[in-house]
């Protein structure tokens, strides 16, 4: 007669060590899953997530492929955790690192000639400055017309797009490799060997510079927000927009603001794409790359918390890059997609478990105990 | 199980049970809203539920309306044991609740009200039977004195007209048990007498009538018994015969209460807020307060009356900067605030405990300390340049918690986790503590249970004792009444009458609250 009922409450008061067990039970389950589909598809899943593991992070320069996957990530991923935290949904961190990256690539080629610190510090801003300026227009259609941020900022990643194609595939632009040798297939410019970021090893790791800067930007964007009246005022105008007028805080200037910031951290991510790893403005690979919209899952799995941002980069990064190792004749490349997919699904649905509990009750219908009252 | 068909009203005679709860017990994760509260109400009775905010009286009837499941305990209609599900459950055997808050379809006319949601016949059919179902609600209207056109859309009826339909709604689908929650919060002292009138007349026709209140006089004047109900837990049960507001009072709140009327303060200072000629849209646009002039002295309180919604809030937004004027001006001290720029108004020295604390008085999620510092972070005591002190920011707040007796873990609880009286002791801490000229204080007691009444009573009285400006607004008159030297009166968006506190009557600001002008 009876049937059990599943009930999902909110959690009042979260309980720290599900922080820690959540997240590793996820991954546990998504493990499970994965050797699921790994023996349905006839391939051994021991020896399988061995080398998953072994080419993610344990084999000789595992690491040095991690960290150069995870440095585009860990700056997306704070780009959307400065914003999501003021609860500002700022989509836009993809098109925001494409116009870091046509910034500093621009002005790397202007500035040929130069010495390195020279270039590294003018890409840096140039790809900061020019990711600001493409989320401040979501910040501003937000705070003067309040439009919805997740729409504009969304839509522009496609200008953004199609304005770097344009860049290089359709005009003689600044950008372009105009030299006889590019006439077959159109490229970019390559950049002075100047314009090259340098690589610090640990041990037998190497580590971008981009890296470095971007764990700089999380220590920043964490002072921002514990330490400064800027940061005060951006927790209380994302808490209650009303309690923030209320104190005769400018909540609109501030809205333009984080979005700029926001926007400013996926420029300088784009900068270092170019700094770092590409050396050119390369349209195709970072369009396939969607750094943007994994920065989104990054700045999620971290709950928003800078450091936290950094580390789930790193993680996925060496995933990715794990992914790459694997695929091969035997190893179909969407499986690969599957198996990064299902640790997604996973470890985002176990969120679920920190905020919400799950009871199975037995649900009594009326007719049973009406009949016990007769009775 | 989907009537009511083995349930026979008729059967059931007055003063036998209708509604029997032993040993309810509903816990939420943190607090226990109800303890093993024993509760029963008869068949054709007004029985009152009383008891401060955070009593768990709320609880009680959402468990009755099948809103919530008790997490122990029974329950007993009419001698049947029952267990809701859903409020389906708990309407099948007639039990309906009118919510303080209304749940209707404002563009949808009255009779479409009444019948949407309905399940059974009229209200499953694919067409409605206009027709049947307006004439019903004449009719039943006609019988309880809730005269309402069927025909009128919501939002072209007044709010008191509007809780009639809710109680229209509820006798159309055949209540038997009719819960009301706070029913006459939003009333005139007439209104509420005529609406009392309607729940002896549906009591003496064999309904049971559920009044849940903590307005003491009201329980007194409508109810036959009382339950009242202290910390989760059940009391006792009174007949009102046997009761005066004074034993009820100490009953609630578990000892004895001060119910007195302020006698008149020291004398009135110069003239700190004068504002004059202002007027300002309401959320939907349109003209909410229509050329409104007034002067409070430093020293003196201003009482503000009348029923919510008749420009009260847009006066103390526009006041406060929150909200733009259209026209008029407001000066401090003779100096005149920019309009509609709160940092201005917080410069000039008014300070405001808002209507809305928890959106708008306070950022919710964030800690008591932060938000003790909601409006002074920006001066040279909390920050240093870009940079917050935290550590000052943090012992200004602990030592405010220690004068204001704010009960709290910590200085770093975030504010949402306070109950409403601690709340509004975390504002009014912040805001008295930044030694204003003007204070406005909007429905400064509203939910407060009377323990916290007395003591957010006597902060404000402190204040004009200090010489500061006090203008507040309240519905409730005994309130005003109280604390105010002078009180006006607004209805539609201005202001039609002041009166000496000393000598009025709630009678007389009753008539004015109405809109009723002429000469008494």
């Amino acid at each position: 007669m009876s049937m059990p009922q599943v009930r999902i409450e909110k959690r009042l008061n979260q309980r720290r060590w599900l922080m820690v067990a959540v997240p590793v039970g996820s991954f546990l389950v998504a493990l499970v899953l994965i050797a699921i589909l790994l023996v349905t598809t006839g391939h051994p899943p021991v020896s399988t997530f061995r080398r998953l593991f072994d080419a993610g992070y344990l084999a000789d320069g595992a690491l040095t492929s991690t960290l150069i996957a995870a440095t585009p990530l860990a700056f997306t991923g704070l780009a959307a955790a400065a914003a999501f935290r003021m609860r500002l949904f700022n989509i836009g961190a993809e098109g925001q690192l494409y116009f870091g990256a046509i910034g500093a690539a621009g002005i790397a080629l202007f500035l040929h000639g130069q010495s390195t610190v020279v270039l590294i510090a003018a890409m840096i801003a140039a790809g900061a400055a020019l990711g600001a300026a493409w989320g401040a227009i979501p910040g501003l259609l937000r705070a003067f017309l309040n439009t919805n941020e997740i729409i504009t900022s969304l839509m522009l990643n496609y200008v953004a797009a199609l304005f770097l194609n344009y860049l290089i595939f359709d005009s003689l632009s600044y950008w372009r490799d105009t030299s006889p040798a590019a006439r077959v297939f159109p490229q970019g410019k390559v950049l002075p060997d100047a314009a090259t970021w340098p690589v610090s090893t640990l041990g037998s790791i190497g580590i971008p510079f981009g890296f470095l800067l971007a764990a700089a930007v999380a220590v920043g964007i964490w002072f921002l927000y514990t330490r400064t009246r800027f940061g005060f005022e951006a927790q209380v105008i994302g808490d209650s927009p009303r309690a923030a007028r209320y104190a005769g805080m400018r909540t609109r200037r501030k809205i333009v603001a984080i979005m700029a910031l926001s926007g400013g951290v996926a420029g300088v991510g784009g900068a270092s794409q170019i700094g770092d790893f590409r050396h050119v403005l390369d349209v195709k690979g970072m369009e396939q790359a969607s750094y943007g919209y994994a920065g989104i899952v990054v700045a999620a799995l971290a709950r928003y918390n800078p450091f936290a941002v950094v580390l789930v980069a790193v993680l996925l990064g060496g995933l990715q890059n794990a992914g790459y190792a694997l695929q091969g004749a035997d190893f179909p490349s969407g499986l690969v997609g599957v198996m990064q997919g299902l640790i997604l699904f996973a470890m985002l649905g176990g969120e679920l478990l920190v905020q919400y509990r799950v009871t199975l009750s037995r649900r009594v219908p009326l007719a049973s105990l009406e009949a016990e009252a007769a009775g | 199980m989907t009537s009511a068909d083995h349930l026979d009203p008729v059967a059931a005679a007055a003063g036998s049970p209708a509604v029997t709860m032993r040993g309810i017990t509903k816990r939420f994760p943190g607090v226990v809203a109800n303890d093993g509260v024993d509760f029963e109400a008869r068949v054709g009775e007004v029985h009152a539920l009383l008891g401060e905010n955070g009593a768990g009286k709320s609880t009680l009837s959402n468990i009755l309306t099948g809103l919530y499941r008790a997490d122990a305990g029974e329950l007993e209609v009419y001698g049947k044991r029952v267990a809701f599900q859903s409020p389906r459950d708990a309407l099948d055997v007639g039990v309906c609740m009118v919510h303080q808050h209304f749940r209707l379809v404002e563009p949808f006319t009255v009779a479409e009200n009444v019948v949407l949601g309905d399940h059974r016949d009229v209200g499953r059919s694919f067409l409605l039977h206009q027709k049947s179902i307006e004439s019903r609600v004449t009719e039943l209207g006609e019988r309880y004195g809730l005269a309402v056109d069927p025909r009128a859309r919501i939002w072209q009826l007044s709010v008191g007209e509007q809780q009639r339909v809710e109680i229209l709604k509820a006798l159309y689908r055949e209540a038997r048990i009719l819960i009301l929650d706070e029913p006459t919060a939003v009333l005139t002292p007439q209104e509420a007498e005529a609406l009392f009138e309607t729940l002896r007349a549906m009591a003496a026709e064999g309904r049971t009538v559920i009044f849940i209140s903590h307005k003491l006089h009201e329980v007194t004047a409508v109810a036959d018994r009382v339950t009242v109900l202290r910390g989760g837990k059940s009391i006792g049960t009174v007949t009102t015969a046997a009761a005066t507001s004074q034993s009820l009072a100490a009953l609630m709140v578990g000892r004895e209460v001060e119910l007195t009327r302020h006698v008149g303060g020291g004398e009135p200072g110069d003239v700190v807020l004068e504002v004059e000629g202002l007027s300002a849209l309401g959320d939907r646009g349109v003209t909410a307060l229509d050329d409104v002039s007034l002067t409070v002295r430093a020293g003196e309180v201003l009482g503000i009356a009348g029923v919510a919604g008749n420009g009260q809030r847009e006066l103390a937004e526009t006041i406060t900067g929150l909200r733009p004027a259209t026209a008029g001006s407001v000066s401090v001290d003779g100096a005149p605030v920019t309009l509609g720029d709160p940092r201005s108004a917080i410069r000039a020295g008014i300070s405001h405990v808002p209507e809305d604390r928890l959106h708008t008085g306070v950022a919710p999620s964030l800690s008591i300390a932060s938000n003790m510092a909601l409006k002074d972070y920006r001066s040279s005591s909390f920050s240093q340049g870009p940079l917050l002190r935290l550590r000052r920011i943090g012992d200004r707040a602990s030592e405010l918690i220690k004068r204001y007796d704010v009960k709290a873990p910590g200085v770093g609880t975030p504010t949402r986790r306070l109950s409403g009286g601690n709340l509004q002791k975390v504002v009014i801490a912040r805001e008295f503590s930044s030694e204003p000229r003007v204070l406005v204080a909007a429905a400064p007691t509203r939910g407060l249970d009377v323990g916290a009444i007395e003591t957010v009573h006597g902060y404000l009285r402190e204040a004009a004792a200090r010489g500061v400006a006090v203008l507040m607004i309240s519905e409730d008159l005994d309130e005003v009444l109280t604390l105010s030297d002078r009180i006006v009166v607004m209805y539609e968006g201005a202001i039609v009458g002041e009166v000496d506190a000393a000598v009025a009557t709630p009678e007389e600001l009753g008539l004015l609250m109405a809109g009723v002008t002429s000469p008494a």
